[in-house]
C-alpha cells in the first residue's frame, strides 16, 4: 500500500527513544499511545483514550473537523499541531499511516518556537531524541546571545572612544585649520617657554550675508578661502585656528613688531576682499581685526590678552568693519569707561 | 590568538589577583594597550608574552596557572555563558566528554574564526577515558584538565583527572570516572540563559 509503514517492531520503546514527541491515533479517532516527551507535556492530563479532535488543533491545514478520514488524508504533509488547551506552542508534524492497524503515527517537533517549549514544559537533553536537532538550537540562540552582547559592549566602547578622540583633535575639519583647543595650547606654550609671541582675533564682516543670500555651501567656500589667505600670510611656526562660526586668532610666534603685526593685518583684510566665486556668483566679504603682542605686557596672561584683542575687534566694527585695531593703553582706557558708564 | 582567548586570560588575572596584577602583566608582556578586545584578533607572540608575564608575576608554574585558567573559564560568575555552553553538550558528565570530540566546530558555529584545539576521545575501560589534545602550542592539556575539573563538579560526578604528557605531539589526558551522582551539582536548565 503506498504511504503506508509497518509499524511491527516500532513497540513503545523503540518509539520513545526515536520519537518521543509523537502519538498514535486508532481508527475510531483516539489516541491509543503517547510518546514520553509528549506525555511529560501534557502536564498531568492522560492523552490515551481521548479523541485525538479533543486534545489538539490543526493549525495547518485548517481544519474544523477533524475527523480520522480527513486527518488519513493529510498523511505526508508538513502539519502545524498544537495543544487545544495551551495555544501559543505551535508544533511541526507529520502523519504516516501504518499498513497493519491502519493507525495513524503524529511525530512532532518544535521547530522555532523550540525556546518557549523548553521554557514552558521544562524540557531538559533527555527529552528529545539523540537525534533531534533542538538541543543545537538552543545552544546556537545562546552562543549568537553571548556575542550579540559582546559585540553591543565593545560598540559602545568603540563610540566612546571616537567621541573622546574627536574631542582631542585639534584640526578644523571644514578649512583644515587648527581649533580653539590647539590655539590654546599653542598660546601655554608660548607662555611657559616665555616665548614672544603676536595675537590677532578676525571676525569676518557680511560673511552672514553671503551664507543668507547663497546658502551654506557658499559659506562653506568662504570660510576655505579665508584659512588659504590666511595660511599664505602666516609662517609655518605661526598658529592660525578657526575658533568660531566665521572668527578666527592667530598666534605669530617670536620677537614681532606692533608695525609689522599691522601691516599683515592690513594684508589680511585687503586679501579677504577679494571676491570668491561660487556656482556663479561673486561673494563678497571684509574682516575686523584686533591684535596685541605679549611684549606690550610684563607677564602676559592669556585671558587678559584674548579680552584685549576682543576689544580691539569690536573697536574695529565700530569704526565701520573692515579695519585694523592695535591693543593700546588709550583703548583700554576707553574700554574701561565705556564699561563704567554701563554699569 | 582570538581575542575571546585572550581577554579571558586578562579577566582570570584580573577577577583572580586583581587589577593591579593585570596592569603589571598587561605592562611587563609589552602589549602597548591595557584591554584585549574579545571580537578581535591578536598575534599569538602577544598571548605568550602575557601568559609568561603572568606566571612571573604571580610566581606560579605554567601549568598550574594554565589549570586555574582552565577552571575559571567555567566556574566564575562572569563566565556563566561559557559554563551554560559547555552544558549544553550533554546531560551527564560523560556525554559532555564525548561532546568535546567536536568542540572545536561547536566553537566554530558561535564564533566563526574562534579556533580551538582538536580533541580525540577514546573509552579504555569502563569510566576510563583518554583525551588527546592536538594544539599548535603546548599547554592547552593543563587548561582542559582545569574546565574538566571544573565541569566535573558542575555535574556533580567523582572523576580523577591527570595529564599524562605528550605523544607523538599531542598532550593526553587520562579521565577516571569514580561516581557518576557523588554530589547533586549544578542546576542547568535548558531555557535557562536568554530569559
Amino acid at each position: 500500500m503506498a504511504g503506508g509503514i509497518d509499524l511491527i517492531g516500532l513497540n513503545s520503546d523503540v518509539l520513545d527513544v526515536v520519537m518521543p514527541i509523537s502519538l498514535v491515533i486508532n481508527p475510531t479517532g483516539r489516541i491509543s499511545r503517547v510518546g514520553r516527551t509528549l506525555a511529560k507535556m501534557s502536564q498531568g492530563e492522560d492523552l490515551v483514550g481521548q479523541k485525538f479532535s479533543d486534545s489538539f488543533i490543526l493549525h495547518r491545514p485548517r481544519s474544523c473537523n477533524m475527523t480520522f478520514g480527513i486527518l488519513k488524508g493529510i498523511t505526508g504533509q508538513k502539519l502545524r499541531v498544537g495543544f487545544r488547551n495551551s495555544p501559543g506552542i505551535m508544533m511541526k508534524g507529520v502523519l504516516v499511516e501504518e499498513r497493519i492497524s491502519g493507525c495513524l503515527l503524529l511525530n512532532l517537533s518544535f521547530g522555532f518556537l523550540v525556546f518557549e517549549a523548553v521554557q514552558k514544559y521544562g524540557l531538559t537533553n533527555d527529552d528529545f531524541a539523540q537525534t533531534d536537532l533542538a538541543i543545537e538550537m538552543l545552544y546556537l540562540v545562546e552562543a549568537k546571545t553571548a556575542v550579540m552582547d559582546e559585540s553591543r559592549r565593545l560598540n559602545g566602547r568603540l563610540q566612546l572612544a571616537r567621541e573622546e578622540a574627536e574631542e582631542q583633535a585639534s584640526t578644523d575639519v571644514l578649512t583644515g585649520l587648527k581649533n580653539r583647543r590647539a590655539m590654546e595650547q599653542g598660546l601655554a606654550r608660548m607662555r611657559d617657554e616665555q616665548t614672544p609671541f603676536g595675537l590677532m582675533h578676525l571676525d569676518l564682516d557680511y560673511f552672514k550675508t553671503v551664507n543668507d543670500t547663497f546658502g551654506h555651501a557658499a559659506g562653506d567656500v568662504v570660510l576655505q578661502a579665508a584659512a588659504k589667505v590666511l595660511l599664505e600670510e602666516t609662517r609655518e611656526q605661526d598658529i592660525v585656528a578657526r575658533v568660531g562660526g566665521d572668527e578666527f586668532a592667530l598666534m605669530f610666534k617670536g620677537p614681532i613688531s606692533p608695525e609689522k603685526l599691522s601691516k599683515i593685518a592690513k594684508r589680511i583684510v585687503t586679501r579677504l576682499e577679494e571676491p570668491v566665486m561660487f556656482e556663479g556668483n561673486t561673494c563678497r566679504i571684509s574682516g575686523s581685526i584686533g591684535f596685541t603682542c605679549s611684549e606690550f605686557y610684563d607677564v602676559p596672561d592669556l585671558d587678559q590678552m584674548l579680552s584685549h584683542v576682543d576689544l580691539a575687534l569690536y573697536e574695529s566694527k565700530d569704526k565701520g568693519r573692515a579695519c585694523t585695531t592695535m591693543v593700546t593703553p588709550a583703548l583700554l582706557e576707553k574700554a574701561k569707561k565705556a564699561h563704567e558708564i554701563m554699569a | 590568538m582570538h581575542g575571546l582567548i585572550n581577554r579571558s586570560i586578562q579577566c582570570f588575572i584580573r577577577d583572580t589577583y586583581g587589577p593591579a596584577a593585570w596592569g603589571d602583566v598587561a605592562l611587563a608582556a609589552k602589549l602597548g594597550f591595557s584591554n584585549f578586545e574579545s571580537l578581535m584578533t591578536y598575534d599569538d607572540e602577544l598571548t605568550f608574552a602575557v601568559i609568561d608575564a603572568a606566571c612571573l608575576r604571580l610566581d606560579k608554574p605554567r601549568d598550574t596557572l594554565l589549570e586555574d585558567l582552565g577552571t575559571y573559564l567555567c566556574s566564575h560568575p562572569n563566565l556563566e555563558p561559557v559554563r551554560r555552553l559547555l552544558r549544553f553538550g550533554g546531560g551527564t558528565f560523560s556525554e559532555f566528554l564525548c561532546s568535546l570530540d567536536d568542540l572545536d566546530e561547536r566553537a566554530r558555529l558561535a564564533v566563526s574564526d574562534l579556533e580551538l584545539p582538536n580533541i580525540e576521545l577514546y573509552r579504555e575501560g569502563p569510566g576510563i577515558v583518554s583525551m588527546y589534545c592536538e594544539a599548535s602550542y603546548t599547554g592547552f592539556g593543563h587548561l582542559m584538565v582545569g574546565v574538566l575539573r571544573a565541569m566535573a563538579d558542575d555535574y556533580g560526578t567523582l572523576a580523577l583527572l591527570e595529564h599524562m604528557g605528550i605523544e607523538e605531539g599531542r598532550e593526553v589526558l587520562s579521565i577516571r570516572m569514580l561516581d557518576a551522582g557523588f554530589s547533586s551539582g549544578r542546576e542547568f536548565s535548558l531555557a535557562g540563559g536568554v530569559a
